[in-house]
């Protein structure tokens, strides 16, 4: 998987989450630059992805992530599906 | 919508939640609204998402109050403006072994350790007694989860010091308030978690992450639990099974196979599939669930199919027998028409992806669970599936079997006389006409939430709501039973006014679909003007308000004397009966009050 296909996936994985078409994700997106992204909503996203990508992140990894780059790099890295 | 009924894509639920909503809300549907308070002792968000989901595929339309992150117990103990204001119709308490502030010490006497699960436990009854008492309604409180450690291994589980035994204990003086509390309900979290498996359900990354007391891909199945039972509060249960009988209650096609090629009973393995399949769906009709067969058979060979000596399931456990070549769907509404009963009241359960994909497109509303191909796996879902949740069990709902047996006797009856009223003489009728009153509250809020057709106001209410409207000196309130030489009906009718002024406003009247045309609504006019005089009201005032289902009774009013007042742009019509002159209706019921 490219880093562009998994950002694909994960783009996709966001308009499901926000039920909106228009968003699109790059490496430097944080919760900032979408309105709905609370920490609720983080929850779901992580849920999300975690069975997109079928793995699971870390604790750790979680709260130090930083934006969506930081998350797809941890994807590619571990992505079983 | 498919993607709610079990069993059910979960992570797809909780991803694509936002869009599935949006495509229920645009559904055209009756939809019921109903106020649902969730009282958390953990993070709840998700959990009310998903009810919402479930809740919104049954027809129902939640409103929701959310207490704030953990403060169930301060949000039901102390005096609560904001829930107060919110009327809840449904309390859902969420709490889990979380939510356990103490557990025995090893060290602990015996008399230390149930002293601390008298505290455990007090402290939950204090709240349900308060939450009785401010807002009267029905309360669903999750029960515990089994710890997800456990520090002496197996004796975990004997050791009156063990976490395990103490939660075992606890469980169970649960389940003795619900059984003495009407308006109780347990939640058995503790049997849905061992369901999905402890492990995962308790993974405590989704505790110490985001305060979730469950893992949250397991949260849909929890919500869809819940929402089970809020809807059989609400009487949105299915009533009946319509069965298919080839490859669905025997292994084999009976035509091609004959009655000793099918498989069913102890000689084979598949065959104790069907047999443990049938004993299941006969166990059903103890609830009062009704069986019917639906099948593309002979009808000779349908019968010699549930005749052959091992089959659990015999002939006369059924009350329709559908053994015919005509499409599957049209028996079904059929069916439901001969029995007066709605399409979706029924299962329909067959193991051809062919014929469900028929009933599903040709029958709106039909309730076709994906039992999939493998004969071993349909007990297990139609179970989970939890069409026949069980909140309340009456003493109605274990006869109602019976009843539809009558309702047969009945019809061969008609047939044989050709003036009406001869009929309805024959039948030799006595109707008993009460107020609300108990034993019958339950079965009272029960006919108010499931009666669809003859249903003038469709006023939905609980158990709590029914008693106090018994209690109010300013209603009243009827409740018919109608017996004849067939057997008895139980409370099949009510009417309930109240007055205002010198007029009686009545504000709910139906009459269960299995006394239609007895003129059991006749005696209840009657009964109900005999108490107006008596409290010295000169005139009736109705309402018919239309329904999707209740057209049957849209000129009910004018067929029992009534007079139109107005009709607004809903087509909603209001009737006035002035009753100085009314002279009794009913000819042919003996009415005691």
């Amino acid at each position: 998987m490219t880093r562009e296909e998994a950002f694909e996936r994960v783009n996709k994985v966001f308009r499901d989450i926000f039920d909106d078409e228009t968003i699109t994700v790059n490496d430097a997106t944080t919760a900032a630059d979408i309105e709905d992204w609370d920490s609720l909503e983080h929850i779901n996203l992580i849920v999300a992805l975690e069975e997109e990508f079928g793995m699971k992140f870390t604790m750790g990894e979680i709260t130090g992530m930083k934006d969506v780059g930081e998350s797809v790099d941890l994807i590619l890295a571990r992505a079983t599906q | 919508m498919r993607e709610l009924e079990y069993p059910f894509d979960g992570a797809l639920l909780l991803k694509k939640r936002k869009a599935l909503k949006r495509q229920l809300l645009e559904e055209q549907r009756d939809w019921l609204d109903k106020r649902i308070a969730i009282l958390g002792g953990s993070t709840t968000h998700d959990i009310r998402d998903m009810l919402e989901l479930f809740l919104l595929n049954q027809g129902i339309r939640p409103a929701f109050y959310e207490s704030e992150y953990a403060q169930y117990w301060q949000d039901a103990m102390f005096p609560n403006p904001a829930l107060e204001e919110f009327r809840p119709d449904v309390i859902y308490v969420h709490t889990s072994l979380r939510n356990l502030t103490a557990f025995p010490a090893l060290t602990d006497s015996p008399e230390q350790v149930e002293e601390l699960l008298r505290a455990q436990y007090a402290r939950f009854e204090g709240m349900w007694e308060r939450l009785g008492e401010v807002y009267a309604c029905p309360v669903i409180q999750n029960n515990f989860e089994y710890p997800f450690w456990r520090l002496m291994g197996n004796r975990d589980a004997a050791d009156l010091h063990g976490r395990v035994n103490f939660v075992t204990r606890l469980n169970l003086r649960f389940a003795e308030y619900a059984q003495g509390h009407e308006g109780f309900y347990l939640h058995d979290l503790n049997y849905l978690a061992a369901d999905y498996g402890l492990e995962a359900w308790s993974d405590p990354f989704y505790w110490h992450m985001y305060k979730y007391a469950l893992a949250v891909p397991a949260i849909p199945r929890l919500a869809f639990s819940v929402a089970n039972m809020v809807k059989s509060l609400f009487g949105k249960n299915k009533k009946a099974f319509a069965l298919d009988l080839d490859n669905t209650l025997w292994g084999g096609v009976i035509g091609d196979d004959g009655v000793e090629g099918i498989q069913v009973g102890q000689e084979t393995s598949l065959g104790q599939v069907y047999s443990e399949f049938q004993d299941y769906l006969k166990a059903h009709k103890a609830l009062g669930v009704i069986l019917n067969i639906i099948s593309k058979n002979d009808p000779e060979n349908a019968l010699a199919g549930l005749n052959h000596p091992e089959e659990v399931l015999r002939p006369e456990d059924f009350i329709l027998i559908k053994a015919n070549w005509d499409p599957k769907s049209r028996n079904l509404v059929d069916m439901a028409h001969e029995l007066s009963l709605l399409p979706e009241a029924f299962v329909f359960v067959d193991d051809n992806p062919a014929e469900r994909e028929i009933v599903r497109q040709q029958v709106p509303g039909a309730c076709v669970p994906e039992v999939g191909d493998k004969p071993e796996g349909f007990l297990g879902i139609l179970d989970r599936s939890g069409f026949f949740e069980v909140t309340a069990l009456t003493g109605d709902d274990l006869k109602r079997g019976e009843m539809y047996r009558d309702n047969a006797a009945r019809s061969r009856l008609q047939a044989t006389f050709t003036d009406y009223g001869e009929y309805l003489r024959s039948l030799e009728m006595k109707a008993s006409i009460r107020p609300f009153e108990e034993p019958y509250l339950q079965r009272i809020a029960q006919l108010t939430n499931k009666s669809n057709q003859f249903n003038l106001t469709t006023l939905r209410c609980t158990p709590e709501e029914i008693g106090a409207m018994a209690a109010d000196p300013n209603c009243i309130t009827l409740a018919g039973k109608l017996d004849d030489r067939f057997g008895t009906n139980g409370v099949v009718a009510l009417t309930a006014g109240k007055a205002k002024g010198d007029t009686c406003d009545i504000i709910l009247w139906l009459m269960s679909c299995r006394v239609l045309k007895r003129d059991m609504e006749k005696a209840m006019l009657d009964e109900l003007v005999r108490q107006c005089r008596e409290r010295e009201l000169v005139r009736l005032r109705g309402h018919y308000y239309p329904t999707a289902k209740n057209a049957m009774v849209r000129e009910f009013y004018e067929a029992m004397g009534f007079t139109l007042l107005e009709t607004d742009g809903n087509g909603n019509k209001t009737y006035e009966l002035d009753i100085s002159g009314y002279t009794n209706q009913n000819a042919y019921i003996e009415v005691s009050v």
